[in-house]
């Protein structure tokens, strides 16, 4: 409960021009079936603490006996972290699916400093599955890290 | 069917005696054990075999097969089926939270003399399909006469004069249903007490601990580590209860699935220490059966001079 609301609160802060952007990029594949992955984005402090996450991109919109959250559990280490605890949708954190390119998120400007591990994880249907870890300095200093299969680089910039 | 139908009988046997030489092993397989929301299924396997979790040698029976939501209130399989190698059940998991899925039994089999003649204790729960060698009404009507007053039950087979089947060694000529039974005049009385659990868990959301709660009898499994919370880079640690005590000593056995794609089982086998636990360090990720046995002297009836107590789970273990 606790977590659902500071992520309300991280997401109804507007964003100051200082704050860092988190920029994942999905590598266009070329594949027979493709279908745009679930990617959850989240914060762990290094010197340990609850997960916060900052984005989930899933199928919001998909209902009914089989609804989009439904393979959410896919996102394995996001879900064992953090993701089984929240309720979904949350305002600010959760979205649709995005396509190859490079999407950007805002790192939440209510972090206190200190260091954490930014994770990103994406898993795809009919597709494989990668956990990508860049560990990070608050206030930002640019960091930079790349997946080699599902994701592409994941950059910390200011 | 002669054949089968033993067959089965040597299964259900193993059932029973969950410490039989024999390397076959019962197990439970889910297809999924953690679940984001409460509109899934699980759909399970259950088998007897050698090997874990390849179906070759016989279907484990459902009917025993227990489902307790994750509030403590029972729940229920459906769509079983039982195969020639294998039985299947679903699970709905409707309810947020960990669901305990298994069998749990509980029985004092032996025997004792009467009249010079060795008599069997403890009958089993029905007849196995296509058995020849039962009588109309199952073991209910194989119960030798002994209701009567004498309290004297009779050879069936014997003067009795025939019995429909009777072949096969596994007739219920010469046997009680239950240690209630035992005449007044028996001797020579020799019990044991099986008491074994085969259970999983699986859980929708967030792991609960309810359905994790020792009942104090028995062995048990009193995990630190949620079974629904592994990951093969971190060890786990499980406890072990006896009667609700911790278990130090005993032989926990942990192996993986799928040994047909390696050259080794990989079984890992561990001693719990002094407080019960054993801290499990994962080779790989992959699914693994855990088996945990014990032989004591603290049955529940005081004829009985040994209690065997078995307790099996199955435990995924994903990548991290």
């Amino acid at each position: 409960m606790r977590l659902t609301s500071m992520i309300l609160l991280g997401g109804a802060v507007a964003v100051p021009a200082s704050a860092a952007t988190v920029t994942v990029t999905i590598p266009q594949l070329k594949v027979a079936e493709y279908h745009k992955p679930y990617v959850a984005v989240w914060l762990e402090p290094t010197a340990g603490g609850p997960a916060r996450t900052i984005a989930v991109w899933y199928d919001v919109k998909k209902k009914g006996n089989e609804p989009g959250t439904k393979w959410l559990a896919d996102l394995r280490s996001w879900w064992r972290k953090g993701g089984r605890s929240m309720a979904l949708p949350a305002d600010g954190v959760s979205g649709p699916t995005r396509g190859p390119g490079a999407q950007t998120i805002p790192l939440p400007a209510d972090l206190k400093p200190g260091s954490y591990v930014l994770n990103v994880e994406a898993a795809r249907e009919t597709g494989g599955r990668e956990l990508v870890t860049v560990p990070i300095t608050v206030p930002a200093a640019n960091a930079k890290s790349s997946g080699k299969a599902e994701l592409g680089t994941i950059t910390l910039s200011r | 069917m002669k054949a089968y139908a033993t067959g089965l009988l040597a299964a259900a046997a193993l059932l029973a005696l969950p410490t039989a030489a024999s390397a076959h092993r019962q197990w439970l397989l889910p297809s999924v054990t953690t679940l984001a929301g409460t509109d899934g299924w699980v759909t399970v396997d259950a088998a007897v075999s050698n090997d874990l979790f390849d179906p070759d040698h016989f279907p484990m029976q459902t009917d025993q097969i227990q489902v307790t939501q994750p509030d403590g209130s029972k729940g229920r399989i459906q769509n079983a089926a039982t195969g020639r190698y294998r039985s299947m059940f679903d699970v709905q998991v409707d309810k947020a939270g960990t669901w305990k899925i298994g069998t749990f039994s509980s029985n004092l089999g032996g025997t004792f003399s009467l009249n010079g003649e060795t008599w069997r204790v403890g009958a089993r729960r029905g007849p196995p399909p296509g058995a020849a060698g039962m009588g109309p009404g199952g073991p209910g009507a194989a119960r030798p006469e002994g209701a009567r007053p004498e309290g004297a039950p009779r050879p069936a087979g014997g003067e009795g004069g025939p019995r429909p089947g009777g072949e096969g060694g596994f007739a219920p000529a010469k046997s009680v249903a239950s240690v209630a039974e035992i005449p007044a005049g028996a001797t020579d009385i020799k019990l044991t007490e099986s008491i074994s659990r085969n259970e999983f868990f699986v859980t929708a959301g967030e792991p609960t601990k309810t359905v994790l709660a020792p009942t104090g009898k028995g062995l048990e499994f009193d995990p630190v580590t949620h079974p629904d919370d592994l990951v093969s880079n971190e060890p786990a640690r499980f406890r072990f209860l006896i009667d609700g005590k911790p278990a130090a000593g005993l032989t926990v056995t942990v192996i993986p699935g799928s040994k047909r794609f390696r050259d080794g089982e990989h079984a890992l086998s561990l001693t719990t220490g002094a407080d019960g636990t054993v801290e499990v360090k994962w080779p790989f990720a992959g699914v693994y059966w855990l088996n945990v046995t014990a032989t004591d002297n603290h049955a529940s009836d005081s004829r009985a001079a040994e209690r065997r107590m078995s307790y099996t789970t199955t435990l995924e273990v994903p990548a991290p």
